[in-house]
């Protein structure tokens, strides 16, 4: 060992400092994610039953009914937010795995702001949830998708919006949260009904009222419905079979464009973001 | 308030609901020097120790760590210590060295110092040979060990020992011990630490004995250990009975049979002996003085032994070499 220790001095706190902050918290999400094999595993085994065991047997169920469009084609863009959406939330909780191991408490004690915390966090789970999406883009082909390179381009924008905002909404819920089956327990209560309102597995054209007022206050219908309707224009299936299948979301009849849609995400997910750190703040 | 104090404390005081945890204590730490905090279970060590580290905010008075104050420069403070807490906090899955990166990185050290710090303090703990191993593969020894090199990485002014020994077999007690004093030496640092081991406070330069959130005395062991004045005197005879009887009835003194001797408390015990040889009227087999130990110290200003907290009431001191 040398004798003489090395002097560190730690400078003053600065921009470059927080954003130095983000990114190790940020790195440290893919470490763990890239060093847990089982979980590698179980995201790469979600997707191909969704898509293909569900997506098979409640295809032939309701084949012909849908003219033109395999049911998993049509479910396709449903699964790929239905996965990210999970995986962001287990990132998410992974918050209050790290309170409940301890880990936490060496973030809380840094000289940082929560902020470059929380944010680091979000974007590690969205990180981590678009390459789970990438796995989905890669099967495009076994179920008619088109391997195109702006539809894959604009899927993943699409997915690590969605997903940076679910881990945003996660990261609120775990802020104050003590242990792991209380976080489980609230996010399959929230995501559930969400995921089925969301017109991931059903179109939103011709629902009864109710269940229409509820997909269009829910706001991951908003997440879903773009990278639906960037999977069928690259499709090209007729007019009224687009019509019926991916008829966008109406606002008292009038249709709400797609960026607007993203633009919505997006500004949830900045307000999902800034109440997580209000709360994390909180909690000590 | 001294403005090079490492730890400068006036009157701090902690309340929670009605509940007084810490009630106006106050206290300064010397730069360079190894502080022992001490005081029973629920005695408002954590707090107060919580409350310098500025995870817990104070309701009264100031408390100034490496000159700054510990709620209006929450981040000055926390650049400059280092903690290693009681339970670890560390993150399993990465490697230790992952670890200490980790952190390095959280307190923004210089990125030309990293890899050459993260080296030394690993070297100085024993564990770089281990570098890239899981911490989950680690003993709690090692672990302890780690978050200790973590806690210097970025070269703090103050580092707080929250219990670092505690639940560690003996060896690693005496081998973290033995960095401890090492660190002393080779780094410019005060050491701010709590611990249940009377025999581990022997090591600090001065230690403050804390009860019922109140500052009970402070001075360092060996003025501590003078000021309970009296030493454990151990006699064999061959009549206990009498033995006892007679210390009663000529020097007045209370006597008990512990650990096969018959055993009292006196002042100044070297110069008790030749009287007692005299005066005792009794043959006397073999006779041992032994100084006042930290636990009598303990027992001397809390009123109980610092394992269990319980309330000793009559001779404290005989009880508490009895336990022994």
């Amino acid at each position: 060992m040398s004798s003489e220790a090395i002097a560190v001095v730690i400078p003053a706190r600065s921009a470059g400092h927080d954003l130095r902050a983000i990114k190790i918290v940020l790195h440290r999400e893919m470490l763990r994610f890239l060093s847990d094999r089982t979980r590698m595993l179980s995201m790469l085994l979600q997707p191909v039953l969704w898509l293909f065991v569900m997506g098979t047997g409640l295809g032939s169920l309701v084949r012909g009914s849908i003219p033109g469009v395999d049911y998993r084609t049509f479910m396709y863009p449903g699964m790929i937010s239905m996965t990210v959406i999970m995986t962001a939330m287990f990132s998410a909780g992974s918050i209050v795995w790290d309170r409940e191991f301890g880990f936490l408490r060496e973030m809380l004690v840094a000289p940082i702001s929560r902020a470059s915390i929380v944010v680091g966090k979000c974007l590690g789970g969205a990180i981590v949830a678009t390459g789970q999406g990438i796995i989905i883009l890669a099967m495009a082909g076994l179920v008619g998708v088109p391997y195109s390179p702006t539809l894959i381009i604009t899927l993943l924008a699409e997915m690590f919006l969605a997903a940076f905002t679910i881990t945003a909404f996660g990261v609120m819920l775990a802020a104050r949260m003590k242990n792991m089956q209380s976080f489980f327990g609230l996010m399959q209560m929230a995501i559930m009904p969400m995921m089925f309102m969301s017109g991931a597995m059903f179109p939103l054209a011709n629902l009864p009222s109710w269940l229409h007022v509820l997909t269009v206050v829910n706001p991951m219908t908003y997440a879903v419905d773009p990278m639906r309707n960037a999977v069928f224009s690259h499709l090209g299936v007729p007019d009224a079979v687009n019509a019926a299948l991916n008829p966008g979301v109406q606002w008292f009849g009038w249709q709400v464009p797609v960026g607007m849609e993203l633009g919505l995400v997006a500004v949830i997910g900045a307000v999902l973001l800034g109440v997580g750190i209000i709360q994390f703040r909180k909690a000590e | 308030m001294t403005l090079n104090a490492a730890v400068a404390v006036r009157d701090l005081q902690k309340t929670y609901g009605k509940v007084e945890a810490v009630k106006g204590v106050s206290f300064e730490v010397s730069p360079g020097e190894v502080f022992g905090f001490l005081g029973p279970n629920g005695a408002g060590k954590t707090t107060t120790i919580n409350m310098l580290c500025t995870l817990v905010n104070p309701t009264g008075g100031t408390a100034a760590v490496a000159g700054h104050d510990v709620v209006s420069a929450r981040d000055e403070v926390r650049r400059n210590i280092g903690l290693v807490f009681q339970d670890p906090t560390l993150d399993g899955y990465l490697s230790a060295a992952q670890n200490l990166r980790f952190h390095a990185e959280l307190y923004g050290v210089p990125k030309q110092l990293v890899d050459d710090r993260i080296q030394q303090v690993m070297e100085m703990v024993a564990l770089w040979d281990r570098k890239d191993a899981k911490v989950m593969t680690f003993s709690g020894g090692m672990k302890r060990r780690l978050e200790i090199a973590r806690g210097l990485l970025h070269s703090p002014r103050v580092l707080f020992l929250d219990e670092p020994t505690v639940g560690l077999d003996p060896q690693t007690r005496s081998a973290i011990w033995g960095y401890i004093n090492k660190l002393r030496l080779t780094e410019d640092i005060t050491i701010f630490m709590t611990t249940h081991y009377m025999d581990e406070a022997e090591y600090c330069d001065r230690i403050a004995i804390i009860d019922h959130g109140e500052l009970v005395v402070i001075d360092s062991p060996e003025a501590l250990k003078a000021s309970v004045g009296k030493d454990r005197v151990q006699i064999q005879t061959g009549d206990d009975e009498r033995a006892i009887a007679a210390l009663r009835e000529r020097f007045g003194l209370d006597a008990a049979v512990h650990e096969g001797a018959v055993t009292f408390a006196v002042a100044s015990g070297e110069e008790f002996v030749p009287r007692l040889f005299a005066e005792l009227g009794l043959p006397i087999k073999s006779v041992s003085v032994a100084r006042p130990s930290l636990d009598d110290v303990f027992m001397n200003y809390t009123g109980s032994t610092i394992r269990d907290a319980e309330t000793v009431s009559g001779n404290e001191w005989m009880r508490a070499a009895a336990r022994r």
